[in-house]
């Protein structure tokens, strides 16, 4: 059986969530399934149904070189907050 | 025909195969399956509430003393719903056969003079293309390999003559028209409602055991 990875949608216009996972023996198992877990109680007015399979996962992020203004740990932004706050008040 | 006459076969239908299909929970071939078809097994039971409600109505009463009140013999289900079916090709034999017997019978019932049936059968009919979608993508799924078409093949025939009974008149001979591509035996002689399988009873009693057993006038 293949994985499948629900995302839910809870209102029109609103940004899908990922929900959950199950196995299902196909695509058409896994709209009912999908159905089941996710939608019966009106908790969602959309599903995106993704076989785990067409998923591409990335999961390693090289930073070898430590350059941390690439992150957003990198600035201090207190310290840029208070000074800006100063200039605007003076 | 009175209400009581035309809803009570079928209310008693649904209950019955609700409580039988819901044997599944916890045991079902896989874990998702096993909350899906607990949900068609609940369901089933909701139309049941709901077709004893509009007996009830017209009778004085209510749902739950039509549902758990009347001995086993005062049942009018049919055969094909009492039986235990601990075989998952047996039961989905079985819930395919009922779905397209029951298509039939709500398709009837829309027709009904009575607007009140007639709404509720469409309410029913709406949930139902649920359940036919289910049972026919395991019926598909169980024709599809050597030795799960043998199982349900074998189930099918087993399953036949009480699901005949289900239908009586034009509806069970519609009921035939839409199954000619299972290549059924068409001289099957149908176990007919009110030939009991002798395992009413025993589902009979586990049913109403808290109703029965809890003090007069309890509420719920």
């Amino acid at each position: 059986m293949d994985v499948y990875e629900v995302f839910r949608q809870e209102r029109k216009g609103q940004a899908f969530q990922h929900a959950g996972s199950f196995r299902a023996p196909d695509q058409r198992f896994a709209e009912m399934y999908a159905r089941e877990f996710y939608g019966r109680r009106g908790e969602s007015v959309a599903l995106w149904i993704v076989p785990r399979d067409a998923i591409q996962p990335i999961e390693e992020f090289v930073d070898e070189l430590n350059r941390n203004y690439h992150r957003v740990d990198g600035y201090s932004l207190k310290e840029k907050l208070r000074e800006a706050r100063a200039r605007v008040s003076s | 025909m009175s209400r009581a006459d035309l809803l009570l076969p079928l209310a008693d239908d649904e209950l019955l195969l609700g409580w039988r299909n819901s044997e599944w929970t916890g045991i079902a071939p896989f874990l998702e399956e096993d909350v899906a078809f607990s949900s068609i097994a609940q369901n089933e039971i909701g139309h049941a509430r709901a077709l004893y409600q509009l007996v009830a109505d017209e009778l004085g009463g209510t749902a739950d003393e039509l549902a758990f009140d009347r001995s086993p013999g005062e049942y009018r289900c049919a055969p094909l719903v009492q039986l235990r079916l601990p075989d998952w090709a047996d039961t989905i034999a079985r819930h395919y056969l009922y779905e397209v017997a029951d298509t039939i019978r709500i398709e009837s019932l829309k027709g009904s003079a009575d607007a009140a049936i007639a709404g509720l059968a469409a309410k029913i009919d709406r949930e139902e293309a649920y359940h036919r979608m289910h049972a026919e993508m395991w019926l598909e799924r169980l024709l599809a390999t050597e030795d799960s078409r043998a199982r349900l093949r074998a189930a099918l025939a087993t399953i036949w003559p009480s699901a005949l009974g289900l239908l009586d008149g034009e509806l069970r001979d519609r009921f035939r028209e839409r199954t000619r591509d299972l290549e059924l035996d068409a001289g099957t002689v149908a176990v007919e409602r009110g030939e009991q399988t002798g395992e009413l009873e025993e589902l009979w009693e586990e049913m109403t055991m808290v109703r029965r057993s809890a003090p007069a006038g309890a509420a719920w």
